[in-house]
């Protein structure tokens, strides 16, 4: 990593850079029509959607800032109940759901960013968890507001309305699979313009050298707390997607061992570049929806896959591939 | 996780899939003693781990004898059984992911779920949302067939006000009217220990009590709220594991010389864990393998024997009778459509062989609620055969001890 | 009511105890080696289930001493083949490593020995009440204390007084110094992982007898061990100690009064110390932050 220049990492993204997003592109937009003779169903076509943004904003941090938080499924999980409780208690709005959960999450996030930003290492990692567990007990404990235990029911996604046109994306699943998309498609394009910007030059400049970054007059600190709030947004963001593809709300979107496998999901498809987290989530999903129907040791199969791409895919699966491409 | 049970192979999306060929060599054996038909899928969702995962294994155990006992005579409908479990991990948001994707993916034409009140309670919406078939073999909260009851939901257990009338005044008789509530802090606990307190405020009497989180392991602290406290008597709501460490705890303080148990549930399984000095105390037994006289009980219980090794408990039959219903349900309808089935089963009688037990056994119309007869009784160390540690005093009409279908607040619409 | 708290502080320093064996293994591995071991948890299962194999042939008092130093051995092998690997690498990589660990230790325990829980059978000597009036303390939960206490003195005897102690300390507070001192590196960090899996061990033949085995035993002491260690100061195991007992005290007094809350205070304590002292109770200056 520390071998990787300034150079070689600023001209990495311009470089051919239309063709890997064309091809993800047209895979997204087509799943639909493909989906079905491969045995998959729409259903799980949106939760590698929900789950690839997290991974993707996750690694908004990990990969671009560097700086690993393990604690994202807190963001994400307030995300899910943000929308939850907005659909239950507020106003029967989809939009307005999305809007809230993702404000739950981030604000929270940006609130707790700057508690934890000095942290460093693996301590930083350590408070993140810790963090995010917190509310992982809220949600828990509160039982006449979140549903404790039981989750959070009795809330169901609502057609969106413009104007005269209805758009039915409570009971069609392929029409609410292309709203996720489109939600998806707005952060990962706002995600991509933060990155090309010269914010988003600064924060690979701390992730490669954090010393020589303070040196060259960067707030180190505040970046890094910045990066971790609007991270947080996007983790939020994914999170109330969540909550609308399930029409519930459960305590273990908030629990440490989901924050683990989005790290997994990051690390899996390839921290370093920019598409290597849907990947992964892709990847993830899905084993986990086959495996788990195939045997009871899924946990084994899980765990060994997490060995695994430590021990062997280091740089993901993209990583290998980049690493190919460009010797 | 899952398994499946028979054929293992023969996903219908594959076969369309164009992978037809190399399919159906692999599946041909089977396609052979199925004479060509797809079978039947059935989802069963329990949650085989985590602290409840003895009494999901019962359930599923229960759910294959009658799959296979169906099978064996010629199926539903002339067609197979095929039964798909799937571990909800204890976890509310894992088990409607896997309702979700065995609606979706492997288009199951009925659900069983779960032994975890929530998780059955999350499901429902799930399986109503989608008009999905869905018998929920053993979770005992009231709402699923009162106040959120629905067209496509049937329940098989008890409801927790059913378990808690049934056993409340025999505790006042025969300890006291001062009781100490041990609850897990789920839809389960909330609806019994809400029964049970309405039981006893309504006989003078007063109680306290804490609510922990359902898969505690240290009871200490409240035990000693418990002792201070002076009741007559400890109700030990926990389940499963849980249930069994607070047990030995309560034992290993003691207590047991201060206060007796009880409560509504403990569970074959449970007894049979704890030490002889917690086999106590009086309680509600759903189903008993020891009933001499009734057709079929010996039947069922060397069945479950054969099969597991394992004495036939409450949770055995749930399973069972859960599948058996399906059947009932299907060939009453001649159709495996929802709606058909459900209407089919409204008022539906269980035959003997499948009631396995004295008493009529029927599906109430209003609110979709199994109405068997409730034992209730006392747990003692075993007496001659290890799993003789329950004594039934008494026989209960569920319908009695349940209240009726507007006091539970059930009103069933149909889909138009 | 004061009798009431009394009773719950007693009982909190027991289940105090608890999460200071554990937070010190933890503890000691994140110090020297930079590792935050996920898999904790599960090395205390598999120490448990190890003394409920071995109690038949050799009875508890057998397994006490022979099944943690099992455990150890088993973590020892675990560091040389796989953790040792990442020491090097950015930190994600040891997080996951023993996140994926956990996993399948935890799936390896249910293959071998089901999901029903297993009980641990301790001595009848110790399984009584010492009075009726202090019931809540009984004979084994007296013997888990001591227990606990002398392999604490014993540790930290061990990190003052031997050649070995003092060298996990010193690269503690700067490792790469000790390399250059010629000190054998590897070895020592493997050394450490070991005495730390060992505590986790200890814990385990313990807390068998006290709730009997699952394996998702060790899960619920996992969070608690880390905020002892955020509590106490990330560095110092005197902080740890004092952090362990402090949380436990905090959450057995809660019970008392909200008992849904008795797992959330732990984790009020811990947003508490890092708002007003960062670093922790008795946190080094500059340590790790």
């Amino acid at each position: 990593m520390s071998t990787t220049t300034i150079e070689t990492v600023l001209k990495a993204p311009t470089e051919r850079r239309w063709l890997p997003a064309a091809i993800v592109w047209v895979v997204l937009l087509s799943a639909p029509l493909w989906l079905p003779l491969v045995g998959g169903y729409t259903a799980l076509a949106s939760h590698v959607l929900v789950m690839g943004l997290v991974a993707m904003a996750l690694n908004f941090l990990l990969g671009f800032t560097g700086v690993m938080s393990f604690g994202h499924a807190a963001y994400f999980g307030l995300g899910v109940y943000g929308a939850g409780l907005t659909l239950r208690y507020i106003s029967n709005s989809t939009l307005l759901a999305l809007l809230f959960g993702i404000l739950l999450g981030g604000l929270v996030g940006t609130v707790l960013g700057a508690l934890i930003a000095r942290r460093r290492g693996v301590y930083f990692a350590m408070v993140t968890i810790a963090f995010g567990q917190i509310f992982y007990y809220i949600a828990y404990s509160w039982n006449s507001f979140t549903g404790g235990y039981d989750g959070l029911r009795g809330f169901s996604r609502q057609p969106l309305h413009f104007g005269p046109l209805v758009i039915d994306i409570q009971n069609n699943g392929t029409l609410f699979y292309y709203f996720v998309l489109a939600v998806f498609a707005i952060c990962i394009g706002l995600m991509a313009f933060l990155l090309a910007s010269p914010f988003g030059r600064t924060l690979i400049a701390v992730r490669e050298n954090q010393r020589r970054a303070r040196f060259l007059g960067i707030a180190v600190d505040r970046h890094i707390w910045l990066s971790f709030s609007i991270s947080c947004y996007f983790a939020a963001a994914a999170g109330a997607l969540y909550a609308l593809l399930n029409n519930f709300a459960d305590p273990m979107s908030l629990h440490y061992s989901l924050s683990g496998e989005i790290v997994i999901m990051a690390v899996m498809g390839g921290m370093r570049s920019f598409w290597g987290p849907l990947v992964g989530a892709a990847v993830f999903v899905i084993l986990q929806d086959y495996i788990s129907s195939m045997t009871e040791n899924w946990m084994s199969c899980i765990g060994l896959l997490f060995v695994l791409v430590v021990m062997f895919f280091p740089r993901g699966l993209l990583g290998v591939l980049q690493r190919r491409g460009s010797p | 996780m899952a398994y499946r049970i028979l054929p293992a192979i023969g996903r219908r999306t594959l076969i369309k899939g164009g992978a037809a060929l190399g399919a159906l060599q692999v599946a041909s054996p089977y396609i052979i003693s199925a004479r060509g038909e797809v079978p039947i899928k059935l989802g069963f969702i329990d949650p085989i781990t985590g602290v409840l995962s003895a009494l999901a294994a019962s359930e599923v155990e229960g759910a294959k004898l009658a799959v296979a006992n169906i099978n064996a005579s010629g199926g539903v409908l002339g067609r197979q059984l095929e039964l798909l479990v799937e571990d909800s991990a204890n976890d509310v948001g894992t088990g409607v992911q896997k309702a979700r994707k065995l609606i979706d993916r492997d288009k199951v034409d009925g659900i069983f779920a779960d032994v975890n009140s929530a998780i059955a309670y999350a499901i429902a919406g799930v399986t109503s949302e989608k008009g999905v078939f869905h018998i929920v073999p053993g979770g005992h909260t009231d709402p699923i067939t009162g106040k959120d009851c629905k067209w496509n939901v049937f329940r098989i257990c008890n409801t927790t006000t059913m378990d808690s009338a049934a056993i409340s005044a025999t505790l006042v008789k025969k300890f006291g009217k001062r009781w100490f509530f041990i609850t897990p802090d789920y839809a389960y606990g909330q609806t019994l220990q809400e029964g049970f307190v309405k039981q006893l405020t309504a006989m003078g009497g007063t109680y306290e009590g804490d609510k922990l989180p359902i898969n505690t392991v240290d009871f200490s602290a409240t035990l000693i709220k418990a002792k201070a406290y002076k009741p007559d008597v400890l109700l030990n709501n926990m389940g499963g594991l849980a249930q069994i460490n607070c047990m030995k705890q309560f034992t290993q303080f003691g207590m047991q010389k201060d206060m007796a148990l009880g409560g509504a549930l403990f569970e074959l399984e449970s007894i049979t864990s704890v030490p002889p000095e917690a086999q106590t105390g009086w309680w509600t037994m759903e189903w008993w393998w020891n009933q001499p006289g009734v057709p079929h009980v010996a039947e069922f219980v060397a069945g479950i024997k054969k099969a597991t090794n394992k004495p036939a408990s409450a949770r055995h039959w749930f399973g069972y009778v859960g599948v058996h219903s399906f059947k009932l349900a299907a060939e009453a309808a001649k159709s495996l459509e929802g709606i058909k089935m459900a209407r089919a089963l409204e008022g539906l009688v269980l035959p003997p062989e499948v009631a396995l037990q004295p008493g009529k056994v029927f599906f109430r119309t209003g609110d979709h609620q199994l109405m068997p007869s409730i034992f209730t009784g006392e747990a003692h160390p075993p007496k001659g055969d290890p799993a003789n540690v329950f004594t039934i005093a008494e026989a209960i009409a569920g319908e009695t001890a349940g209240g009726t279908v507007a006091e539970n607040g059930c009103k069933m619409t149909y889909p138009a | 009511m004061l009798q009431l708290v009394l009773f719950n502080v007693t009982n909190g320093l027991i289940i105090g105890a608890f999460y200071v064996l554990m937070a010190l293994g933890v503890a000691m591995i994140l110090n020297l080696s930079n590792v935050i071991n996920f898999a904790h948890g599960n090395f205390l299962a598999l120490g448990g289930y190890f003394a409920f194999v071995l109690t038949p042939y050799i009875g508890f008092w057998g397994a006490l001493v022979v099944a943690p130093p099992l455990v150890a051995v088993i973590g020892y092998l675990i560091e040389r083949v796989m953790i040792r690997r990442v020491y090097s690498r950015d930190p994600v990589y040891s997080l996951l490593l023993t996140f994926g660990l956990a996993f399948i230790l935890q799936d390896a325990c249910r293959y071998i020995w089901g999901t029903t829980g297993l009980p641990l059978t301790v001595p009848a000597s110790l399984s009584q009440g010492i009075s009726s009036e202090l019931f809540f303390i009984t004979g084994y939960r007296l013997f888990m204390m001591a227990i606990v206490a002398i392999a604490v003195i014993g540790l930290f005897a061990f990190l003052r007084y031997t050649r070995m102690g003092v060298r996990i300390r010193a690269g503690t507070l700067d490792l790469d110094t000790v390399a250059a001192l010629g000190i054998n590196v590897r070895l020592l960090r493997s050394f450490n992982f070991a005495v730390g899996i060992y505590l986790a061990g200890l814990a385990g033949v313990l807390a068998g007898g006290q709730i009997g085995l699952n394996p998702n035993m060790g899960d619920d002491l996992l969070m608690p061990a880390f905020i002892a260690v955020i509590v106490g100061g990330v560095g110092s195991l005197t902080g740890t100690l004092l952090g362990g007992l402090l949380i436990g005290v905090a959450s057995a007094l809660t019970t008392v009064f909200f008992p849904s809350a008795q797992e959330a205070v732990i984790y009020v304590i811990m947003a508490v110390v890092v708002l007003i002292r960062p670093r922790g109770l008795m946190g080094e200056e500059g340590m790790l932050t």
